[in-house]
């Protein structure tokens, strides 16, 4: 045990030498951390969409007793954009190519009047630049506001419709050419003509009365579902969200867990990697194995070198994050205990890889080469690739320690399933396969 | 009086699937000997010094000593760059656990007379330079056997000499030395005895002046005898 201490204080000298490395080691976690958490805490700045509204000033969409103005519209739209007024089509146009707006909102002088008719569908238009990076998240976010902008108008036009038909139902007063008239509503005329069908002798009068009863008490039958009809119109499909197991993930809070794991992978994998065929390259490993060091020994001492050093520079990366994103800090020593975990499996990933390579830059180039398509296939939801290949995905990615740190991490901080214990399970078993194959490569070594 | 035997290889081998880079072989080493290696390129003597240190495990056959109870210098350095002198010498003095790191460093610093280059990195030391720091690194246990490979390959003149004086005193305090070289006017200078290997095969083993009387015995010196000596035998 004395000899692997005495092995990582000379590995953490030669550490300390390498100013290139070492300081890779300290600003790689605070540069990641902050951008992370800058990118995660801050939205993305709104587009400013130029708006064109040449309905005259005053002009309102009546719809029952309900007015509804163009500037009430136009108010619906800002929450996610920057609007800028102004005259005409052209100049929208002209604000558009130039880039000064990303887009513009034109609303037609007619809008009212289709509006208002209830026979015609009323039309805005929509400019966009063909900046294809922007469009699309500038597309989207006009779509979605347009969308909850026309959704608010449906509901308006629902509210306005359910009165009128209670009006007609139940009766009341109803405005009209600025007088009030009362209506009687169909429930209230069909209790009359029960009652003169009731207490009428003739024959012939009761006879004609009856359809008129009748379809009075249909129609008020059906009005009454009608309002059910307008509210499902409105609103066709209404979404009721289940999460089937665990805890449901925020997205921020899983891409810290991701951004943390991929940290975790690299410096461990490649500084495990590097020290050992570090070893070989300086042809200090056959003096060492001549009965200073065991191989067994050696693998250790790596993994523990890798291991505290990756773990050190995820801990100040994920508090660094921390300071943007809102962690659970209460669930602080798990997110150690996960880390730590990662951190061997890893460590053994590298040692592996380094055996296996044999000399520094070999060992690097095989660490990124491998590291980075089972990090990026640990990534693939389910359902993206077919049946077939994604049962190979997981299955590589059951074999090396990505996917279960990933897990870990995410159990850690979020809470989600699989449990932390049986993530870390997952990469004992990994970290001792890698290690088994570290030591079966280090006989080549000598 | 006979001196004592410091170490014995009984029955020696090494094979590579179908090659046997290293033939049966015993040899005893006994305390105070400054044995010579000599063969041509591929002859087995890296392998012999290797086994003999325990680096490699032979196919067969046994050494009856423990790899640490040997020093052993490599033909590279295996030594750290990034460390200084002092710190390749600690780390290797920990590690053979001697009673007194400190002591024992400083005491080599001496011997190699690299006491004021302590705190220089290794790799920025000349190539004689580094190879005494390797020399003294296997020194660091005292070891009653130390087993060279090419060990002035790197060296100049001057630092050849140096590197024998020095030989020759642990020598004379009693250390037994087996180096391998291509230089055969310093076997026969230096060593008392001297070990032929060709193709894994011990095919000599005995006094330089031996070997130069073999065949006519009408060799102009060491060299010229050697390569007739493998002539004779088909090497």
């Amino acid at each position: 045990m004395r000899s692997v201490g005495w092995l990582l204080v000379k590995d953490l000298q030669i550490l300390r030498r390498s100013p290139l490395l070492s300081g890779l080691l300290i600003v790689y976690p605070i540069v990641i951390a902050l951008l992370i958490g800058l990118a995660l805490s801050r939205a993305p700045s709104k587009p400013r969409v130029a708006i064109v509204n040449e309905v005259p000033p005053g002009q309102a969409i009546h719809i029952g007793s309900e007015q509804i103005t163009v500037a009430q519209y136009v108010a619906s739209l800002n929450q996610d954009i920057i609007p800028v007024p102004v005259q005409t089509r052209d100049e929208a146009v002209q604000k558009v190519r130039s880039g000064d707006v990303l887009a513009a909102l034109i609303i037609p002088q007619d809008i009212i009047a289709r509006l208002s008719s209830g026979l015609q569908q009323a039309e805005v238009e929509v400019i966009y630049n063909g900046d294809a990076l922007t469009a699309s998240y500038v597309r989207s976010t006009i779509d979605s506001q347009l969308s909850q902008a026309n959704a608010e108008l449906s509901s308006r036009l629902e509210q306005v419709a359910a009165t009128e038909i209670d009006l007609l139902l139940h009766g009341g007063q109803l405005q009209a050419f600025g007088a009030d008239v009362n209506i009687l509503g169909l429930e209230k005329s069909k209790a009359i003509l029960d009652g003169v069908i009731g207490s009428t002798k003739e024959p012939a009068t009761k006879l004609a009365l009856t359809p008129v009863a009748n379809f009075a008490s249909l129609g008020a039958a059906n009005l009454g579902l009608s309002k059910s009809i307008l509210a499902s119109v409105s609103q066709p499909v209404h979404v009721q969200e289940t999460t089937l197991s665990g805890r449901r993930t925020p997205l921020d809070t899983f891409a810290v867990a991701v951004a943390v794991c991929l940290s975790l992978m690299f410096v461990c994998v490649l500084l495990a990697a590097g020290s050992l065929a570090l070893e070989r390259e300086e042809n200090a490993f056959p003096r060492l194995v001549r009965g200073l060091v065991s191989p067994e020994a050696l693998i250790a001492e790596k993994v523990l070198l890798a291991g505290i050093c990756a773990w050190t520079v995820s801990v100040a990366m994920l508090f660094g994050i921390g300071a943007f994103v809102g962690l659970d800090y209460g669930r602080a020593g798990q997110w150690l205990i996960g880390l730590a975990g990662g951190a061997i499996a890893f460590g053994a990933l590298g040692v592996a890889i380094g055996a296996v390579a044999r000399e520094v830059r070999a060992a690097s180039l095989l660490a990124i080469l491998s590291s980075l398509p089972l990090a990026f296939l640990a990534l693939v939801p389910s359902g993206a690739v077919a049946g077939g290949l994604y049962d190979v995905i997981r299955v590589v990615c059951a074999v090396f320690p990505f996917k279960p740190a990933l897990e870990a991490m995410n159990a850690a901080i979020n809470a989600s399933t699989p449990s932390l214990g049986v993530s870390l399970l997952h990469l004992l078993i990994v970290a001792a396969g890698f290690a088994v194959l570290a030591r079966l490569a280090l006989r080549r070594f000598v | 009086m006979t001196a004592t035997v410091v170490l014995r290889a009984d029955g020696v081998a090494k094979r590579y699937r179908s090659r046997d880079a290293l033939r049966p072989l015993t040899l005893e080493l006994r305390a105070g000997e400054l044995a010579a290696l000599i063969g041509p390129n591929g002859a087995g003597k890296t392998t012999l010094l290797s086994i003999l240190a325990g680096v490699i495990a032979p196919s067969a056959g046994s050494v009856d000593r423990l790899p640490r109870e040997v020093g052993w210098v490599p033909q590279q350095t295996a030594l750290y760059g990034r460390l200084t002198v002092a710190e390749n010498l600690r780390l290797f003095a920990r590690l053979e656990r001697v009673a007194d790191p400190g002591a024992t460093v400083a005491r080599m610093l001496d011997q190699i007379d690299l006491a004021e280059r302590a705190g220089d990195e290794l790799s920025r030391l000349s190539g004689g330079n580094r190879q005494r720091v390797n020399i003294a690194v296997g020194l660091l246990a005292d070891p009653p056997v130390l087993l060279l490979d090419e060990p002035s390959a790197a060296l100049d003149p001057r630092q050849r000499e140096r590197l024998w004086g020095f030989i020759a005193s642990l020598v004379g305090e009693g250390t037994s030395v087996v180096f391998s070289t291509h230089e055969l006017a310093e076997a026969e200078r230096y060593a008392e005895r001297v070990l032929v290997l060709a193709d894994g095969e011990l095919l000599f083993d005995g006094a330089a002046g031996e070997l130069g009387s073999s065949g006519d015995g009408k060799h102009r010196d060491l060299e010229a005898a050697f390569v007739a000596f493998l002539a004779e035998r088909g090497h």
